[in-house]
């Protein structure tokens, strides 16, 4: 039973990791109607970008700090290339769009920074702690608090600042939002920028784990089942996602993977999400949507 | 002056709702068909057959099946290549354990395990739409390369589940020589075009196209939607199934499961996008410009003097244009090219007059 446990809670804190990824897509889908499957390239780009910087002797908060430029820029340069242009299209043609966003991206980190992996060393050793009798790992602690103050400082900017109140009025109603003169454009290039800072807590993060590399762009594909269960339009939605499919994935892989064979992690979590998707189609806090002819 | 209609009437309905109801488009296509059939195969060397024509060809069927699925029933789908990956073992398995099955009858059956696969994954779509749909078809991605690594049953016991092409051959006539691939491969693209053609012309067609355009309400016109979207998840699983088994076993010739990853959904989705969603002629131009332009591309910079740009970064900028020709595309011509093809004929019929 206990070992039970030490899977369960690992699980959960590997699952703080996903929803890290997922709470960048939730800002973005939220204000732009946009499912941005640049997310993981986003992470790929400013992860290098810092970890390429720290190793070019530049101190740690610098790094941070021009890391976190560069995804302001993206910002401003996806608003002008690609969302600007492709207003009031389908949500497929912007889906479709990101999917070329993340090719650039990708493209362009790896012609910048090289395609070699990197260490990364953030301080934390990862040396398992022992807490009521079970091992957990310091490091997944520490990405667990991370994530909760960057919840903690997303929902103050959300619910406390000016800027805040217009990105939940683009979110709520983008046509009332410009009515009562809010500039949409602005409000894109500020929710992807934060997108991007989110991006680069998770590229760090996950970057110190796997190591800094191309395969990071590859956690999009993590994040996903993550929003399908948690709903595309809530941030609480995706930790809660994170957390089921964490905790999921580890049970199974320590359960089931014996009975049908290891290497399910790629797998399972699409076919539970499709289990919860035939039970609550819109995930589990996402809006239902009312269709009229 | 050349391209235009004046002159040819119809006197019965059949005609009237001919396919190609110009005598010149009739003629074109037929003038195509004989070079590809006939000239072709003189004129081609071993380069091209296997690099460039035989992969185009496929390709082009892969673009099919998917946009018949996206395009015009309006299901995104990125299982593409799992999909050809189960028509690519189904066929194997069947040559393997039937002995003396024919070719075709192979191919078609490993088709049909396809859209039975393809059925099973998109029986969700009923109650799931959209963006919600990619986990459905992401779910079918991982699982089908997972179980055929890890089930070695599908590859005959062959280390890492490489599997490789059984003779080529119909009813004596061998076929493994660059030409005969390429026959083969053109024979059934050319065939399962045809079907295609007149899938999406027919009330099946019509149908889909109704549901893509909104589904809510083409059920309320008294379309099945369970039934029109399953039958686009089979014919789109089948068509991806045999092009699957066209790129294992005439293109490659040894394939493995890794070998249809998520980036082969990718490419031929990126196919459609670029060659036109719900066009029958796009999947063609898209697969051309697919299969063309990273040889273009590698041709240009060998043109650059040399060293000036490092050959690791070839990919990197491959990779880049390719995002940025998405973008483009989906701003500029969201049809893709074979809108452009079309405008280039309307501009034909009025030529040399403006309008």
């Amino acid at each position: 039973m206990e070992f039970f446990f030490e899977v369960l809670i690992g699980g959960l804190l590997a699952g703080v990791m996903y929803a890290l990824v997922a709470i960048g897509f939730v800002l973005i889908y939220k204000a732009s109607g946009v499912f941005n499957f640049a997310q993981g390239a986003m992470v790929l780009f400013s992860a290098l970008t810092f970890v390429s910087l720290l190793e070019r002797g530049v101190p740690f908060w610098l790094a941070f700090v021009i890391s976190l430029t560069a995804m302001v820029l993206l910002a401003v340069a996806v608003e002008r290339a690609v969302l600007r242009p492709l207003v009031n299209r389908s949500p497929i043609t912007l889906f479709m769009a990101t999917l070329g966003l993340s090719y650039v991206i990708e493209g362009f980190a790896q012609a910048l920074w090289g395609a070699q992996v990197h260490g990364l060393e953030l301080g934390i050793s990862d040396e398992p702690l022992e807490l009521g009798g079970m091992l957990l790992s310091q490091f997944d602690i520490f990405a667990a608090v991370t994530a909760a103050l960057l919840v903690l400082a997303l929902s103050l900017l959300f619910n406390k600042t000016r800027i805040g109140l217009s990105l939940r009025a683009v979110a709520d109603d983008p046509l009332a939002a410009l009515a009562v003169g809010i500039r949409l454009q602005r409000v894109w290039v500020l929710v992807w920028a934060v997108a991007g800072f989110v991006g680069l807590v998770a590229g760090l993060l996950w970057g110190a784990r796997l190591g800094v590399q191309f395969s990071l762009s590859l956690v999009v594909l993590k994040a996903l089942p993550v929003l399908i269960i948690g709903g595309f339009t809530s941030i609480s939605g995706a930790i809660v996602g994170g957390l089921i499919i964490g905790a999921s994935e580890k049970l199974a892989e320590v359960y089931l993977g014996p009975v049908i064979g290891g290497g399910i992690e790629n797998w399972f979590p699409y076919v539970l999400a499709l289990l919860f998707l035939l039970v609550r189609p819109a995930g589990l806090f996402g809006e239902r949507a009312i269709e009229r002819v | 002056m050349f391209y235009q209609e004046a002159g040819q009437f119809s006197t019965r309905y059949t005609q009237d709702h001919r396919v190609f109801r110009l005598r010149q488009d009739r003629y074109g296509l037929s003038t195509l068909l004989l070079f590809a059939f006939v000239a072709v195969p003189y004129l081609g060397n071993d380069y091209w057959f296997s690099a460039i024509l035989i992969p185009f060809l496929v390709l082009s069927l892969a673009g099919l099946g998917l946009n018949l699925l996206t395009g015009y029933a309006g299901q995104l789908s990125l299982g593409s290549a799992a999909f050809m990956a189960v028509g690519a073992f189904a066929t194997y398995n069947v040559e393997l354990r039937v002995p003396g099955s024919p070719l075709l009858l192979s191919m078609a059956l490993g088709g049909g395990v396809a859209a039975l696969v393809a059925v099973l994954f998109g029986l969700p779509s009923l109650r799931i739409k959209g963006f919600y749909l990619l986990v459905s078809t992401l779910a079918a991605q991982f699982f089908v390369t997972w179980a055929l690594t890890r089930f070695s049953w599908f590859s005959n016991n062959s280390a890492s589940g490489v599997i490789s092409a059984p003779r080529l051959e119909i009813s004596g006539v061998d076929l493994n020589s660059p030409v005969g691939r390429y026959l083969l491969t053109l024979a059934v693209v050319v065939g399962l075009f045809w079907l295609g053609k007149n899938l999406v012309c027919s009330e099946l067609g019509r149908n889909w196209m109704a549901v893509r355009d909104m589904d809510t309400a083409a059920a309320v016109m008294g379309i099945a939607l369970l039934k029109t979207k399953l039958l686009a998840f089979a014919i789109s699983g089948f068509f991806l199934g045999v092009a699957g088994a066209l790129w294992a076993f005439t293109y490659l010739g040894t394939v493995e499961p890794h070998g249809f990853d998520l980036n082969r959904s990718f490419q031929i989705l990126f196919i459609i996008i670029i060659g036109g969603l719900g066009s029958i002629l796009g999947n063609f131009l898209g697969a051309a410009f697919i299969v063309l332009f990273p040889v273009l591309l590698s041709n240009l910079v060998a043109l650059l003097p040399a060293g000036l740009i490092d050959a690791g970064q070839i990919e990197n900028l491959q990779k880049m244009a390719f995002g940025i020709l998405i973008i483009v595309f989906l701003v500029k011509e969201p049809e893709g090219l074979a809108r452009l093809w079309q405008k280039f004929r309307e501009r034909a019929r009025l030529w040399p007059l403006r309008y």
